[in-house]
C-alpha cells in the first residue's frame, strides 16, 4: 500500500471525455469538482491535461491464478496489472487449485488482494464441486462469508448439464447472485482448438463450432427466464450470440454479456503461423463476428468488456499449438483496445466506455463503491487516460507476471497515466505504486 | 525455396521443378552403386514423433543416396519421451548442427513452429491433420509418369478428407499442376468449408470414377465408426470402398493410388490392391527419388 494518503489536486482532466476541470481528492473521496481549484496546502497536483478522466475499471473476468499457478500470475502481481491497466476491481476467477468452490478458498483470494491493496479483488465462486458438473458447490456459504461473493461460474468449463444449470440459477436468487457462463457445448467442442472453418480445415486444426456457443446461449436465455433468475454470458464470441442475446433481451429475459477486447480486434487468421500466443477460449472468429460483436456492444445488446485475462508461463505457449494453453493477458491493454475498436471508430462516446467498463460491470457484480459517477461526494476511483500517447505493446515490460499478449508488437492508441483507489495512487505517471 | 512446409506455399514452376528433379535423380535407382555425392558433409536429422516406418526410411535412403549423414532421432528412446519440448529438441538439434529437419509429428503446425526455432530447413513429413507436402508430390510425380501429364488430369481422392493431411496437400499441388480434383467422401468425413477449396466435391463415387483418371484412396481408420463419422465398417465399404466391380467402371488407362498403410477390405479389396493398375509400390519406389530432389533443391543450394 503506498504510503502518500495525502490529498491529489488533478487538473485539467475530462471527466467522460467532457470540457476539462479540475478535481480533488482526499480522504478516498472526489471532494470538489471544478474549474481553478485551489487545493489544501499540502495537495499534490497532478498535471492531467488532456487526460480522459472515467470512474476506476472493474472487470468481471480476471484469472489471478493463485492459490495453485503462482508461476503464471500472484493476487499481487495480477492487481499490479489491474491498476495498470486503469482497474480498480477485478473479479478472480474460480479456476485455481484448489477450486474456489469453498468459502475458505474464496475468503483466502479475497484476503490476498486486501494485501496486495491495489484494486479490490472480489473472488468468484465456483457453481459446482471442483468445477465438474455434477454437484453444486457451497454457494450460499461463498456469499456469506467475508468475500461476500455474488458471481459465481465455472469459467474455463461450459455448465453443459441444463438441470444443474437450472438449480444454480434459481438458488443464487436468494442472495442476488448470478450465474456467469461459460458458453461452450462440451460435446460439440472435443479436441477443438480454434474456431471451425476456412482456416480450421485448412490448417487441419480441430474446430470450435459458432454454435457451440450460441446453443448453450439459447438454453440458458431461456432457462433464466423461466425461473425469473440473472444469467451473465462470459466471453461472448460470435454473430450468432449476439443475435440470440438481444432477442432474449427483447423477449424480457434478465441477460447481462460480456466481450473482451482480443475478440474486439483480432480474427481466426492469425492462427496461420500456429504460434499458440493467439490460442484462446473461446477461440478468435470471423471478421463478421468482430464486427456484430462491436455493434454489440454499441447497441447495448452486449453489456460489458471484460477482459478473460489469462496469464500463462512461456513454456505454455512455446510449443505445438494442440499442447499450449488456451488465454491472454489483458488487463494491461483493455482500454486501449477499447479506444481503437469502439472510440476512434465513433462507435461509443467515453461516456459509454465508462459505462461498459466500470458502472455496468459494478453493477452486474453487486461491487459497492465502484462504477460510480465522477461527482463531488462520490468515492475517488479514478483512472486518468491518454488517448493520444500511441504505445507498442511489449508482453515483457507488462506489470503481469506473464507477457502472453495477443497485441504484441502492434500499436495501441493511448496509454494509462495514473489510478486512483479510494483517492491513494495505485498507478502514477504510467508507473505502479 | 528454405522448407517445405505445405504443398500451398509451391508454385507451379517450383512444383514442375521438384519433379523434373525426381525424374533425373530416379535414374540413380538403376544404377549399380546407387549414390551420388551432392550432400555430402550435409547432416539430415530424422525427427519422428510419430511411428512411420515407411517414410522414415524413405527419407532415410533419399538422404543416403546424396551421401548426407543422416540421425534418426525417434520419440521413443530419446529425450522426448522424458517430456522435452519441441523448443528444446529443435536448439539441440540445431547445436549439433543439423542442416536439415525431416520432422514428423501428430501435431497440426509442428513443422511450421520448429522452422522458427532452428536455421536449418525443415522438411514437413506430415504433421497431424494439416499437410503431408511429399506424398502429395509423389503421388504427382507417380501420375505424370504413368499418364504423361498432370494438366487436365482428372483425379478423384476417395475417403477420410477430414482427417487426411495426404489429401490437404493434394489438392493444393494438382490444384496448382493443372489437375482437376474431385473429393469423394461421406459429408461427415468432409470438412465444413470444403466447398471453398479449389476442388469439386461428391458424395456419390459411382458417379465420380467413370470420369476419372486416376483414384487416390485414402485411409480410413474404423475408429471414426466409434465416433459416428459413419455407421459401420460395412456400410462404408458397400458405398466408398473400391472392388472389383468398381475398377471395371474406370476408364481402363485409370490407375488406382494409395498413400498406404492401406487396410484391405476397407477402403480397397484385395483384388484392386494386388491388380497392375494400383500403384501402390511404384509410389513406395517413387516416394525416395521425389525426397532426393526435395533434400537437394533444400539443401543443395550452398
Amino acid at each position: 500500500m503506498p504510503e502518500n494518503h495525502g490529498p491529489y489536486l488533478v487538473r485539467g482532466a475530462r471527466p467522460l471525455g467532457g470540457d476539462p476541470v479540475d478535481l480533488l481528492l482526499s480522504d478516498g473521496t472526489i471532494t470538489r469538482i471544478g474549474a481553478g481549484l485551489e487545493g489544501p496546502q499540502d495537495a499534490q497536483v497532478v498535471d492531467a491535461d488532456g487526460l480522459i478522466a472515467l470512474p476506476g475499471l472493474v472487470d468481471l473476468h480476471t484469472h489471478l491464478r493463485e492459490p495453485g499457478r503462482e508461476d503464471a500470475e500472484t493476487v499481487e502481481t495480477g492487481s499490479r496489472s489491474a491498476a495498470t491497466g486503469g482497474y480498480t476491481s477485478v473479479h478472480a476467477m474460480a479456476n485455481t487449485d484448489p477450486v474456489a468452490d469453498t468459502a475458505g478458498v474464496v475468503e483466502q483470494v479475497w484476503h490476498l488482494g486486501r494485501e496486495a491493496g491495489l484494486c479490490d479483488v472480489r473472488p468468484v465462486g465456483a457453481v459446482t464441486v471442483g468445477l465438474a458438473g455434477e454437484q453444486l458447490a457451497e454457494i450460499g456459504a461463498m456469499a456469506a462469508s467475508s468475500a461476500a461473493v455474488r458471481v459465481f461460474s465455472d469459467d474455463g468449463i461450459c455448465v453443459s448439464d441444463a438441470l444443474l444449470m437450472r438449480r444454480a440459477l434459481e438458488y443464487v436468487k436468494a442472495f442476488d447472485g448470478v450465474v456467469a457462463q461459460h458458453a461452450q457445448e462440451p460435446r460439440l467442442t472435443e479436441g477443438a482448438q480454434m474456431n471451425e472453418g476456412c482456416v480450421s480445415d485448412r490448417l487441419g486444426l480441430s474446430g470450435w463450432p459458432a454454435v457451440a456457443e450460441e446453443a448453450i446461449i439459447a438454453r440458458d436465455c431461456l432457462l433464466a427466464q423461466h425461473v425469473g433468475s440473472r444469467l451473465h454470458v462470459c466471453h461472448v464470441s460470435t454473430k450468432g450470440s449476439v443475435d440470440i442475446i438481444r432477442w432474449a433481451k427483447e423477449r424480457g429475459c434478465d441477460v447481462t454479456a460480456e466481450v473482451t477486447p482480443h475478440h474486439l480486434l483480432l480474427t481466426e487468421d492469425l492462427v496461420e503461423g500456429y504460434d499458440p500466443v493467439y490460442k484462446v477460449n473461446p477461440p478468435l472468429r470471423t471478421e463478421d463476428d468482430v464486427l456484430a460483436l462491436r455493434e454489440g456492444l454499441a447497441d447495448g445488446t452486449i453489456d460489458v468488456v471484460a477482459t478473460d485475462h489469462a496469464p500463462h508461463p512461456v513454456e505454455a505457449k512455446e510449443t505445438e499449438w494442440s499442447d499450449a494453453a488456451m488465454g491472454m493477458v489483458g488487463l494491461e491493454t483493455a482500454l486501449a483496445v477499447v479506444q481503437r475498436t469502439m472510440v476512434d471508430t465513433g462507435l461509443l462516446t467515453w461516456k459509454q466506455v465508462a459505462d461498459r467498463m466500470s458502472v455496468t460491470p459494478a453493477r452486474i457484480g453487486r461491487v459497492e463503491g465502484h462504477g460510480r459517477a465522477l461527482a463531488e461526494g462520490e468515492p475517488a476511483n479514478v483512472v486518468l487516460y491518454d488517448p493520444a500517447d500511441p504505445v507498442g505493446v511489449d508482453g515483457t515490460t507488462m506489470a503481469s507476471k506473464s507477457s502472453n499478449t495477443p497485441f504484441r508488437g502492434m500499436s495501441l492508441p493511448g496509454r494509462v497515466r495514473a489510478t486512483f483507489l479510494r483517492g491513494v495512487p495505485t498507478v502514477l505517471e504510467g508507473k505502479t505504486a | 525455396m528454405r522448407h517445405l512446409l505445405s504443398t500451398g506455399d509451391l508454385d507451379r514452376d517450383q512444383a514442375t521443378l521438384i519433379l523434373d528433379t525426381a525424374s533425373e535423380l530416379a535414374q540413380v535407382a538403376d544404377r549399380s552403386v546407387k549414390k551420388l555425392p551432392t550432400l555430402r558433409g550435409r547432416t539430415v536429422v530424422n525427427l519422428f514423433y510419430e511411428d512411420s516406418t515407411r517414410t522414415r526410411t524413405s527419407f532415410e535412403l533419399a538422404a543416403k543416396r546424396l551421401s548426407a549423414d543422416v540421425i534418426n532421432f525417434s520419440a521413443k528412446g530419446s529425450s522426448v519421451s522424458k517430456g522435452e519440448s519441441l523448443k528444446d529438441t529443435a536448439l539441440t538439434l540445431q547445436a549439433m548442427g543439423a542442416d536439415g529437419v525431416v520432422v514428423r509429428h501428430s501435431a497440426s503446425g509442428a513443422a511450421h513452429r520448429l522452422a522458427r526455432w532452428v536455421d536449418g530447413s525443415v522438411l514437413n513429413a506430415g504433421d497431424g491433420t494439416h499437410e503431408h507436402p511429399t506424398q502429395a508430390l509423389l503421388d504427382a510425380f507417380t501420375m505424370r509418369n504413368r499418364l504423361g501429364r498432370l494438366e487436365g488430369l482428372r483425379v478423384a481422392v476417395v475417403g477420410d478428407v477430414l482427417h487426411s493431411r495426404v489429401a490437404r496437400s493434394s489438392v493444393l499441388l494438382l490444384t496448382t499442376l493443372g489437375a482437376e480434383v474431385t473429393l469423394v467422401a461421406p459429408p461427415t468425413l468432409l470438412p465444413v468449408s470444403v466447398h471453398t477449396w479449389p476442388c469439386e466435391v461428391s458424395y456419390d463415387l459411382d458417379a465420380v470414377l467413370p470420369k476419372s483418371d486416376v483414384v487416390v484412396l485414402l485411409r480410413v481408420q474404423a475408429e471414426r465408426m466409434r465416433e459416428s463419422f459413419f455407421p459401420s465398417v460395412r456400410e462404408y465399404t458397400r458405398n466408398y470402398g473400391l472392388d472389383g466391380e468398381r475398377l471395371g467402371r474406370m476408364p481402363e488407362h485409370a490407375l488406382v493410388m494409395h498413400p498406404g498403410p492401406m487396410v484391405r477390405g476397407m477402403e480397397i479389396s484385395a483384388e484392386v490392391a494386388d491388380s497392375p493398375r494400383c500403384t501402390v509400390t511404384e509410389q513406395v519406389a517413387n516416394g525416395v527419388s521425389l525426397r532426393m530432389a526435395v533434400l537437394y533443391l533444400l539443401l543443395g543450394g550452398s
